[in-house]
């Protein structure tokens, strides 16, 4: 009996006024699953999360959350488009990681992954200080938790802002192109924390990622956009092996001849 | 009672006099005001750190320091010379002065924003200095400054009432006058102020239209 | 080149304001004008804190109020900035009390010129915070921050540091505008300037000290506000942990 998905897009359709971005989307992610969305821009792969994230409004669909209704909410035994409230209560079930880091530069590391447990948590400030010291130093940056952004490199920073997402305990964290920003050399450190926390915690995972190499490694399942649609999904060896879809195959060999 | 439209009707034309004289100040003191804008701007460009420096000095002096109290000086200082200058004209030279160093800064940014390769372009072909800026330079720097010297000619506007206090006969001083003589001040007052607000709306729309147009034209 | 300058002219001005003023001549003049000095800064800081409280509060209703307090964010705005500052000050000196409200000169003064400088004020706090980027708001959706916990942690701590230069050209502009309130015949710096003119007819000394003077307290406006952006900037740029 397959589980409960953590993640399910029900016809999922959104349009920026004449532009369709994502046409009549069907995804299921179940728990703990590690998904790569790859494909070429203006697919509608950062949609995908911005709308998880409640970015970005809904056109057409209802998005599911942990057997919950996300943009919707229950009513008079229908759905309606959900409100302020019940939005709140299921986006503290999403985390997202961006790639530009978007971290707060009038804080420290510290303050940065202390700031959203107390104001929105509640948690007193001893509580989120050991929260946040445990995810720095799991992340690799026990020793920055004083310094503020603009003292450390691209890659701590994004390393902090993946700390400062987990500090809020959610269940599906969602990876925006979190390395595109980065110098190359940088690269590295960022997937090797991505990968820990793929090993060590529980979580169900999305990113949207350029790094074809690490999503083969990475991945439980990846998933090629087209023009709004998934064009192709299946595990790493499928896709990056022998791709059934002929633009998946396209897509694949520009890339790597841009290596 | 507390607002009387019939005596408001009445002092209208008085007051449509008086704005004339309004309307003839602000222009006078802001084709000053952009004169010696330019020449300012074009001074503290200078190489010549003792001609720059003296300029710019002068510049702040008068951008900090209060107009009501430049107007007072220019009025009552000329006629110890032996000068006597008439409240209209005093008033006009210390607007100019005034707002031509806020000018002076909008100028400034205007020729800064031209690119170099202009001015060693005009060097190259081995135009005059006074050649390079006024066929080159300054028709370049001028038109994306133009909002903003239409923001100070609106403000250069609602300064005016000051003039009131050396009693030229503007639309402050005029209802000065009519509320001291009829002892009915807020018809008067309110109706100045009306018009400022008529004539600031519409200017700022003005504006904006001028900002729109030369947007397009200047996008590449 | 403007700090340069500005100081240039201060220093130069005010040691020969300094050297002139030590002649016998014009030590007479020197206590009296301090005095309306007086008058003139506490007009001004007085004026200055109700600038803020107005301009805060009417850019943040403009931005983010229920449409009834953003229309009224925006006609305020728009009426003080579209007529004359004169206008508006003579305006409350004689028509408030018409509806009842007597208050002492100096309190309408501030209300009036604070309200002026407020309403010039809101535009300046509506772009600092319009300039805050916008992954910064996005990263407060993505912890799940209501939109006032954002701004109050986030959003206006930032905005805060972008608006403190424009603030101090306000200020300065707030100083200048006190000068009208001699025409109200609050005894402050012009008033005490415009006086001793009228008994001693000297006008070039006097005036000249008096704009020596209003120059003093400009730069000392400037100087304390480029030491608030260090300060505020401080922690963002340079990472001093606190």
């Amino acid at each position: 009996m397959t589980p409960q998905p953590m993640v399910k897009f029900d016809g999922v359709t959104k349009r920026y006024g004449a532009l369709t971005v994502l046409d009549n989307l069907d995804l299921e992610i179940l728990p703990g699953e590690k998904v790569a969305i790859i494909g070429p821009s203006g697919s509608g792969k950062t949609t995908v999360l911005r709308m998880l994230m409640t970015l970005e409004k809904i056109n057409d669909g209802v998005i599911w959350v942990d057997g919950e209704p996300l943009t919707h909410m229950p009513r008079n035994g229908g759905l309606a488009l959900a409100d302020n409230a019940h939005l709140r209560r299921m986006r503290g079930k999403i985390g997202m990681v961006f790639q530009h880091f978007n971290l707060f530069p009038h804080m420290s590391a510290l303050k940065n992954c202390m700031e959203a447990p107390v104001t929105v948590l509640k948690l007193s400030q001893d509580e989120a200080r050991a929260r946040a010291t445990e995810l720095l130093q799991m992340v690799g940056l026990g020793d920055k938790l004083d310094h503020y952004p603009s003292q450390l490199s691209g890659g701590q920073q994004q390393r902090v802002a993946i700390a400062r997402a987990l500090a809020m305990r959610p269940k599906v964290m969602l990876f925006d192109e979190v390395t595109s920003a980065l110098d190359p050399e940088l690269v590295g450190e960022v997937l090797n924390v991505i990968r820990r926390l793929g090993a060590e915690l529980d979580l169900t995972m999305l990113m949207v990622t350029h790094q074809m190499g690490f999503a083969r490694e990475f991945a439980d399942r990846v998933c090629f956009f087209y023009g709004g649609r998934i064009a192709e999904q299946g595990p790493p060896e499928q896709i990056f092996g022998q791709a059934h879809n002929e633009r998946t195959r396209q897509f694949l060999s520009a890339c790597l001849e841009a290596i | 009672m507390l607002w009387d439209w019939s005596y408001a009707f009445e002092i209208l034309p008085v007051l449509a006099r008086a704005s004339l004289v309004t309307i003839q100040a602000t222009l006078m003191g802001f084709v000053l005001a952009l004169v010696l804008g330019l020449v300012f701007a074009i001074l503290r460009m200078s190489r010549a750190a003792w001609i720059a420096l003296p300029v710019a000095a002068l510049v702040e002096f008068i951008r900090s320091t209060p107009l009501l109290i430049q107007i007072f000086f220019l009025y009552f200082v000329f006629p110890e010379f032996g000068l006597s200058l008439d409240a209209l004209t005093a008033g006009v030279l210390a607007l100019g002065l005034h707002y031509g160093t806020y000018c002076a800064e909008v100028f400034r940014a205007g020729l800064d924003n031209v690119p170099r390769g202009q001015w060693e372009a005009s060097v190259a072909l081995n135009l005059s200095p006074y050649h390079t800026f006024r066929d080159i330079i300054i028709p370049q720097a001028i038109p994306p400054v133009v909002p903003a010297l239409g923001n100070y000619l609106v403000a250069l506007f609602k300064e005016t009432p000051l003039l009131s206090a050396i009693a030229v006969l503007e639309l402050m001083q005029q209802a000065k006058i009519l509320g001291s003589t009829t002892f009915r001040y807020i018809e008067p007052i309110t109706l100045v102020g009306a018009f400022f607000l008529l004539f600031s709306l519409v200017a700022a729309a003005l504006i904006r239209m001028v900002e729109r147009r030369l947007n397009r034209i200047g996008a590449r | 080149m403007v700090m340069r300058s500005v100081v240039v002219a201060a220093v130069v001005s005010f040691t020969a304001g300094l050297i002139v003023a030590s002649f016998a001549g014009f030590r007479e003049f020197i206590p009296g004008l301090l005095e309306g000095a007086w008058i003139t800064v506490q007009i001004t800081a007085a004026g200055a804190v109700v600038a803020v409280v107005c301009a805060v509060t009417a850019g943040l209703l403009k931005m983010y109020g229920p449409w009834p307090l953003r229309w009224l964010a925006v006609a305020y705005i728009e009426l003080f900035r579209g007529t004359s500052a004169l206008v508006q000050l003579f305006w409350l000196f004689f028509v408030l009390p018409l509806f009842g409200v007597t208050l002492p000169p100096m309190t309408v003064a501030i209300a009036a010129l604070g309200l002026n400088i407020g309403a010039y004020g809101a535009e300046v706090v509506r772009g600092a915070v319009g300039a805050v980027p916008r992954g910064q708001w996005e990263a407060t959706v993505a912890l799940n921050m209501t939109r006032t916990e954002a701004l109050r942690r986030v959003i206006l701590p930032q905005a805060f540091v972008a608006m403190i230069p424009p603030w101090g050209n306000l200020f300065i502009e707030l100083l200048k505008s006190t000068a009208l309130v001699s025409l109200i015949t609050i005894g402050d710096l012009a008033f005490r300037a415009q006086q001793m003119n009228q008994t001693t007819f000297r006008t070039a000394e006097i005036f000249s000290i008096v704009l020596v003077i209003y120059l003093a307290i400009a730069a000392v406006i400037t100087v304390g506000m480029k030491a608030l952006e260090q300060k505020a900037a401080g922690a963002m740029a340079r990472g001093r942990g606190h």
